[in-house]
């Protein structure tokens, strides 16, 4: 037996795998390496058709594969963070801010909307990991608590999809208190009789899994993701001890209890179809299609 | 006593007196007047330090090893008349978060809060006061009894944070912390949360979600620990003081962001410098709050709690 043992993936890629591929026409999966074209990749919901990897995707791309046609109307689109604290680190936190919205071409971590699915009505905030680590400052929050406003005034079920690394530092206690507002929402919510469900997606630690990510009537997830509250590097540390395999992920977080399925991506809109089924109350235009 | 490194000047003033106490002692002759210009010097500077604390000088107040801790606040105020009540019928009895009823002037309460340990063997059974899912989930089953019986909630607030471990993983925390929240906002008794030392995020928020929610003057209370901030965004502990400026964590900077609904003054130098005097104050806080929350009704207690909690934050439209 060796002295040394190779934990990481990927260290041993042979040269003729390094190649650089020629951006925007190729896609190389992060897990197996295959590469496919982006269209084909596109086609296959950013999931690797040899390996299941689900690709990261942000809330475009969730509102394009959920809302029937595609079709959705955007709830707060102008909203963007202040700076309460006058924050900086090793840079200031408005140039971070405006530097992510030049970027991303988002206005924040969170975009969030109304319209249908599968005939249904539903309300959807989905976190965009690319903006600033999907982290939950003031914006976020405040998105999320409109977002459930909509639900209780229009009688609509509410599908939350999180990914996001926690809280944002740089909105420091303000971020915090989301965590709070967030959940108090969710109990109107609840106390409403609508249903609430939960997507965590890869990754969801932090604040946001001590708060809505956890709260769904179902709380469910894409295989593989990373799912906890403290961060692996974290628990390792506290722990002094190498982790696990296969620790925090869906499938582990699974099997204590945590989540009620995993879902791959291309079954999501019929698994939430067939839970809004069982809660919602039955419509006249639900049940002629039945018959 | 322990001494932090900015008390030092108090440190080197009260060796002198006691100096001079000893050498009157043993001359006879008589220095009452020396004692007295060095007492009154003591004094001054005491003040001068308290007026010109930093931000990170009072999270290491905060976290003086002398500083009173959640039970010795509950023993104080309720003069002894505390029943402690353990478990959260799952798993295990946490030790780090600790609660029970308690008597205070005729009026019962239940305290729930969490506790850090006195010296070092302690200090490990309560795990440094980072609670693990059960602390959470006992927490919440004696909320629930509270309510049960229409008695008013108080709990303390003092932790590094919740435990980041293995098992606490395995078991749920992010889970745990996320019903509290959810259950504290529908309580339908007054519900008032103190932060007596140290607030670090989610695991502080798990038992902070009240009514009324105060700080003591010297406690802090953020998103995460000054160090970790520092870790994180500067990528070395070494800006733990700058990154406490910047959290704007202290009692007056989350008063004026109208993130706390009140401030409790501490004795100069410091709660561990005069522990009557601090629990008397907390006494006299926790009793006049449920005073007035007590009259509200339950529907528009929880109303107003709700609001005031969706209020928070910062947004331009």
């Amino acid at each position: 037996m060796g002295w040394f043992k190779r934990n990481k993936e990927g260290i041993t890629t042979s040269t003729k795998d390094k190649k650089e591929t020629p951006e925007g026409l190729w896609h190389k999966c992060p897990k197996c390496k295959v590469i496919v074209s982006v269209e084909d990749h596109e086609k296959n919901l950013w999931v690797c058709g040899n390996c299941e990897h689900h690709d990261r995707i942000n809330a475009k791309e969730y509102f394009s594969i959920l809302f029937d046609d595609g079709k959705f109307t955007e709830l707060n689109p102008k909203m963007t963070s202040g700076d309460p604290l006058k924050f900086e680190d090793t840079k200031k936190y408005t140039e971070r801010y405006a530097a992510t919205v030049k970027r991303t071409g988002l206005n924040e971590a969170l975009t969030s909307g109304y319209g249908k699915i599968n005939d249904r009505d539903i309300v959807i905030a989905c976190m965009n990991f690319n903006f600033i680590g999907g982290s939950m400052g003031s914006v976020v929050g405040e998105k999320i608590a409109r977002a459930i406003d909509h639900c209780i005034k229009y009688d609509k079920p509410f599908l939350m999809i999180s990914k996001s690394g926690g809280a944002r530092m740089m909105e420091a206690a303000f971020s915090l208190m989301q965590m709070a507002k967030t959940s108090a929402k969710l109990a109107l919510l609840g106390k409403k009789g609508l249903p609430y469900i939960s997507m965590l997606t890869d990754p969801t630690t932090g604040g946001v899994t001590a708060s809505f990510a956890m709260l769904g009537d179902i709380n469910i997830a894409e295989p593989g993701a990373l799912i906890g509250f403290a961060g692996p590097r974290v628990v390792k540390e506290t722990i002094g001890k190498d982790l696990p395999e296969g620790f925090q992920t869906s499938e582990f977080v699974l099997e204590h209890g945590f989540l009620d399925f995993i879902v791959k991506r291309k079954n999501l809109k019929d698994k939430i179809s067939q839970f809004l089924d069982m809660t919602m109350p039955v419509t006249e235009t639900k049940t002629a299609v039945a018959k | 006593m322990d001494y932090l490194d900015f008390e030092k000047p108090i440190q080197d003033l009260e060796e002198q007196l006691q100096k001079t106490k000893d050498l009157e002692g043993e001359t006879e002759v008589d220095m009452s007047k020396t004692i007295r210009e060095i007492e009154k010097k003591i004094a001054s500077t005491r003040k001068e330090i308290q007026q010109n604390l930093t931000p990170w000088q009072r999270v290491q107040l905060s976290r003086h090893p002398q500083r009173p801790y959640t039970l010795a606040y509950i023993e104080a105020i309720t003069e002894g008349n505390f029943l402690e009540l353990h478990g959260d019928r799952g798993v295990k009895d946490d030790k780090a978060m600790v609660g029970g009823w308690g008597m205070v002037d005729g009026q019962p309460i239940m305290f729930i809060g969490q506790q850090k340990g006195i010296n070092t063997k302690m200090r490990q059974y309560r795990n440094f006061g980072m609670p693990n899912p059960e602390g959470y989930r006992k927490a919440l089953r004696l909320m629930k009894m509270a309510e049960k019986f229409n008695r008013p909630i108080v709990t303390f607030i003092d932790t590094p944070g919740a435990f980041p471990g293995l098992e606490a993983e395995e078991r749920g925390q992010g889970e745990a912390i996320a019903k509290n929240l959810y259950e504290m906002a529908m309580l339908k008794v007054p519900v008032i949360c103190i932060i007596i030392g140290e607030g670090a995020s989610g695991g502080a928020l798990g038992i902070g979600i009240g009514d009324k929610v105060l700080m003591l003057e010297n406690s802090w209370y953020s998103v995460i620990s000054p160090e970790n901030c520092s870790t994180i965004l500067w990528r070395t502990w070494d800006y733990k003081e700058q990154a406490a400026a910047a959290l704007k964590l202290t009692a007056e900077d989350m008063y004026k962001n109208k993130l706390i609904d009140g401030i409790i003054k501490e004795p100069l130098g410091g709660a561990h410098n005069n522990r009557e005097e601090i629990f008397d104050r907390v006494k006299a806080e926790i009793l006049k709050h449920i005073g007035t929350l007590q009259k509200i009704e339950s529907d528009k207690l929880i109303e107003k709690r709700i609001t005031k909690f969706s209020k928070m934050g910062y947004v331009k439209e």
